[in-house]
């Protein structure tokens, strides 16, 4: 029974992990559109179990980098690797979509956009069984949506369609989430559900990606910060890498750095809160 | 009660008439089911003109088959095959949009079609037949191909019931998962092709598209998840293929609009009478609020 399901499953294909190779390893990545620089000169290590957030102006090229990672985009230089191999064959890459570019009326439950995820795991020609839809139910729990199970999506708020993404990242064992803009739109409560399931990840040992607008979030909430337009401006613990004079290299005139005594207050691209470009 | 049985019954006393309720049934699910992907995914245009696109074939088949059916069916299938794969290469590689196209080679196709036919001597009736189709001309071989590949369509759909899902709901959850997206694609093209050809017979040409969007159409109305919509789906579609055929054979109306007309009419009162988002209810408390004040 486990070897045939061996057989047909994507996952066997999939690329093996090195044990000791860091869960992400970008190194000169360049990526152009119609002769257009996107993202250049990126390089970073990820450790496992890591939370980063990627902040930087709109057009910055946060949500390239994420699909660059994922293997949805051909980078034009340098490499990337996922636990030490090339992202284009690897399924344990979750990418969490905006829930502003999900299809509201699209004939599906929460249980079913969950599900979604196991179908690497389950293979070719092989429908959900009862264990699957088990597994399905407890990333549901860990998300706190179990009350919503039979919802269809369309009736869920964006909070929630968020959590909901994270538990279809969750039943794909996904071991790098890679999350754009996951906080744009939502209200302050949405926003904090959001974040407890984030902390709720870390015991999983899943990496995670986060892009936000949000600085101050990023400040608080977030292991390291990458600051990015189109080169990596700064990447380290958050007093490290939002430094003024490397927020200023960013954002430029976007950004207002107001000084009162030895602090420094951030006001931040506001032009792009809501979800409005 | 027994004048109403005999109203029902008495169109099937002619081989034809179970021939034509048959071929109905079958291509009512067939293309309700496929149709379900259609709608979802926006497709509507590309049925339409992938329907339409067929027509050269199906003169060829006619020209060189003396008037086989087999030869139009094979002749009809080449022509969608080439035409699916077609429309996805041009819209893949060239600088213009897929829309375009699609008009590009669906106009293109279908004006060959009209020229080929209007080689021969009977133009306006050959042009008639293949553009609306005549069920009652359906014989016992088109019977057993569209059962076997209808049949192979519906199984095709259950075996890659949920990659189609996840290409349909999130292409990049897709990419991400490594699914041949394109080859998929492309599958679901070629079931498309194949499920217009075994209908032309029923429908024919121009009013092919509505087999495949409109009771599919009905049921995401009515329907929250996707297997319940094409179950729903495919009995509207056999319902109406069913009433469609009544109507004709009383009222003396061309088969193939009665069929359709019956779909359109379904669709009308769900869009009306939907449970919760029906537009009939919305207006009845509009009416309401209106009364109160």
């Amino acid at each position: 029974m486990t070897s045939k399901r061996k057989r047909y499953s994507r996952s066997a294909k999939s690329a093996r992990h090195e044990a000791d190779a860091p869960i992400l390893d970008v190194a000169g990545l360049g990526v152009e559109y119609d002769g257009q620089i996107a993202l250049d000169h990126v390089s970073f290590r990820l450790v496992r179990g890591e939370q980063i957030a990627v902040v930087g102006p709109n057009g910055a090229g946060k949500s390239t980098l994420f699909k660059a990672i994922a293997g949805v985009l051909q980078p034009t230089r340098g490499r990337i690797q996922v636990a030490g191999h090339q992202p284009g064959r690897h399924i344990c890459i979750a990418y969490v979509p905006q829930h502003s570019r999900t299809d509201q009326t699209f004939p599906v439950n929460v249980a079913d956009v969950v599900m979604m995820g196991r179908i690497g795991k389950l293979g070719w020609l092989r429908h959900p069984r009862s264990r699957d839809w088990e597994y399905v139910d407890h990333c549901i729990e860990t998300v706190g949506l179990t009350d919503l199970v039979r919802r269809q999506i369309g009736e869920l708020s964006g909070g929630q369609q968020q959590r909901m993404f994270i538990a279809r990242a969750l039943a794909q064992e996904a071991e790098l989430m890679l999350m754009d803009e996951p906080l744009t739109g939502l209200d302050v409560t949405a926003q904090e559900k959001v974040i407890e399931v984030l902390e709720a990840l870390r015991p999983h040992g899943v990496t995670v990606l986060v892009a936000t607008h949000d600085l101050n979030l990023a400040a608080r909430q977030f292991d390291r910060v990458m600051l990015l337009n189109k080169e990596m401006i700064g990447f380290g613990k958050p007093d490290e890498a939002l430094t003024t004079e490397r927020l200023r290299l960013a954002y430029g005139e976007h950004l207002q750095l107001i000084h009162i005594d030895e602090r420094t207050i951030v006001v931040s691209d506001t032009c792009c809160e809501g979800g409005v470009k | 009660m027994s004048g109403l049985v005999d109203l029902l019954l008495a169109p099937f006393a002619y081989s034809f008439m179970v021939r034509g309720l048959l071929a109905v049934i079958m291509v009512g699910i067939v293309c309700a089911v496929i149709g379900t992907y259609v709608v979802l995914r926006g497709m509507a245009f590309l049925g339409d003109a992938l329907a339409h696109a067929i027509l050269p074939g199906i003169a060829v088949g006619y020209l060189l088959g003396n008037g086989s059916q087999g030869a139009l069916f094979w002749w009809g299938l080449l022509a969608a095959i080439l035409t699916a794969l077609g429309i996805g290469a041009v819209s893949k590689r060239a600088r213009i949009k897929e829309d375009t196209a699609i008009g590009i080679l669906f106009a293109g196709m279908f004006a060959l079609g009209i020229a080929l036919i209007s080689t021969t001597r009977s133009y306006a009736v050959d042009l008639a037949h293949f553009l609306f189709g005549d069920v009652l001309g359906v014989s016992p071989a088109d019977l057993l191909l569209t059962a076997l590949f209808g049949g192979a369509i519906l199984l095709v759909v259950a075996l890659l019931y949920k990659e189609f899902l996840v290409l349909s709901f999130d292409p990049i959850l897709a990419a991400t998962l490594r699914l041949p997206a394109s080859m998929l694609h492309y599958l679901l093209l070629l079931l498309i092709a194949v499920a217009i050809v075994v209908s032309l017979q029923t429908v024919g040409v121009a009013l092919m598209v509505a087999m495949l969007v409109t009771p599919a159409a009905t049921a995401y109305l009515l329907a929250r998840r996707l297997l319940p919509m094409m179950l729903l789906a495919a009995a509207i579609g056999a319902l109406s293929g069913v009433i469609g055929l009544y109507v004709s054979y009383y009222a003396g109306v061309a088969s193939g609009a009665a069929i359709v007309l019956v779909c359109t009419a379904l669709f009308l009162l769900a869009l009306l009478f939907a449970p919760r988002q029906g537009m009939a209810w919305t207006w009845l408390r509009r009416l309401a609020q209106i009364i109160a004040r």
